[in-house]
């Protein structure tokens, strides 16, 4: 076997857990930043139950997580039946069941690296902004959203790496079909239960060593080169 | 041009003021820990009095009775703060701009005689954590000037810098304010600042109105604080 090239189906494996974890990714970050403000700077009643749902994936077992999807998000399920019949959207089974999967299990990290960033944002500088004549909106997407800029992207690289190294609530989920949900994670799971496997799954181990570096290694850049504009 | 009454509780300091003033320049006189902060932005609408009204040349920003309260961004009272403010992530032209873009007026000539009068020509595409102290204040005051203001509030805006450095912005602000088009609030606890660019003198102590003169402290007669001065004439 030639350590260095690799299989059709590692190929399919690694583009759909690219595919996955920037589709299910992205897709949280609108929501995510909406949640984190909302937590760094509102009050409201039942702040602590939206605090514990969003951290719930970090602590749950992630076969619970998935499994709870698929109650709701599943053909049956309360959602996913709606979903269906609406707009025959079907989330269970398919890739795009394991981008909400991925998203579920990244948006705690997400969230909370963005949180941290907002309560750390000068309020001082949103003050100098009103006077100026910005309303809160103008002073959320002018001031506040490029100064925590760092963080969200810290966040989204966090969620980014556990979305790309999602296994239990992906495969709970949305199963392990080849081509359509078996991701990076559920092929070297798999290769590991086939005789003669043990070749590949160290190649996409390999792989998702280089990936998971190189997202730290992008995101660190940023950060740096981010934080050198903004300066102190 | 300053019409105050507020009164608020903040803790154990409770502000109880109540001033008019009618000169271009007033200045709000006093320790530290006096109150001179809060009073500012009751007028900028940073801080919203428990009771009180406030009115600004003609216009009335804040009424307890009559349920007025003009939102912050809607009051153009443009404040030069202490520790200038500038946003880290805009060039020095982008803040010069801010306002000015949100009150929707193109740069134009203003924008010219501004950067001239405060000497900030070269200083525009840096950023504001490259510049010295005294540049980043000349770049709040050019920030204020040209967002379109009703009135201007400097809220100690020399307290943080050195002597030479006061030296430094003390004659932009004394061409500024003669050549000011819209009333002017000078917070400060140095009198030299003050004797310099004020008219009137509101000096206040523990949340209170001391008196009200063309100087600081006790005026040349005791004046009831909410009688009507104009000390220009």
């Amino acid at each position: 076997m030639d350590w260095f090239t690799l299989s059709p189906e590692e190929w399919d494996a690694i583009r759909l857990s690219l595919r996955v974890a920037t589709v299910g990714t992205l897709f949280s970050v609108p929501a995510g930043l909406f949640i984190a403000y909302a937590l760094a700077r509102w009050r409201f009643p039942g702040k602590f139950l939206v605090d514990g749902l969003v951290h719930l994936p970090l602590v749950l077992p992630p076969v619970v997580t998935g499994y709870i999807l698929l109650l709701l998000f599943g053909r049956h399920g309360p959602i996913g039946a709606f979903l269906y019949e609406r707009f025959g959207f079907v989330l269970a089974f398919r890739w795009t069941g394991a981008a909400l999967a991925a998203a579920v299990m990244g948006f705690p990290l997400l969230v909370r690296a963005v949180r941290l960033s907002f309560e750390a944002a000068d309020r001082r500088l949103e003050d100098a902004a009103r006077t100026l004549g910005a309303n809160g909106i103008t002073v959320f997407f002018t001031v506040v959203l490029p100064l925590a800029l760092p963080g969200i992207l810290a966040g989204f690289v966090l969620a980014f790496a556990k979305a790309l190294g999602e296994f239990g609530a992906t495969i709970t989920f949305v199963s392990n079909i080849p081509g359509e949900t078996r991701t990076l994670p559920t092929a070297i799971y798999t290769y590991t239960q086939v005789p003669g496997g043990d070749g590949p799954a160290a190649q996409l181990a390999a792989v998702a060593v280089i990936l998971s570096l190189i997202a730290l290694v992008v995101s660190e850049y940023l950060a740096r080169r981010m934080s050198a504009r903004i300066g102190g | 041009m300053f019409e105050v009454t507020a009164k608020k509780k903040l803790g154990d300091f409770s502000l109880d003021m109540r001033f008019d003033s009618k000169a271009p320049v007033t200045a709000l006189f006093g320790p530290s820990g006096s109150g001179k902060t809060s009073v500012a932005n009751a007028i900028s609408g940073l801080l919203k009095p428990d009771e009180g009204r406030i009115v600004v040349g003609d216009q009335v920003l804040f009424d307890s009775k009559a349920r007025i309260n003009v939102p912050v961004h809607r009051r153009r009272v443009r404040v030069i703060f202490q520790e200038s403010r500038l946003f880290p992530h805009l060039n020095v032209r982008q803040n010069l701009l801010f306002g000015r873009w949100l009150a929707r007026k193109s740069a134009g000539n203003e924008f010219d005689e501004v950067v001239h009068l405060l000497g900030i020509e070269k200083l525009l595409k840096r950023r504001p954590r490259t510049l010295s102290g005294g540049e980043r204040q000349r770049v709040a005051i050019g920030r204020a000037l040209l967002a379109d203001p009703a009135a201007l509030l400097m809220d100690e805006p020399l307290a943080s810098l050195d002597q030479a450095r006061k030296q430094e912005i003390l004659p932009y602000l004394e061409k500024l304010v003669a050549g000011a088009r819209v009333p002017i609030l000078y917070v400060s606890h140095a009198r030299e600042e003050i004797e310099r660019l004020a008219q009137t003198v509101v000096t206040i102590e523990d949340g209170r109105v001391k008196s009200v003169g063309a100087t600081i402290g006790e005026p040349q007669q005791a004046v009831p604080a909410n009688r009507v001065l104009n000390l220009r004439s």
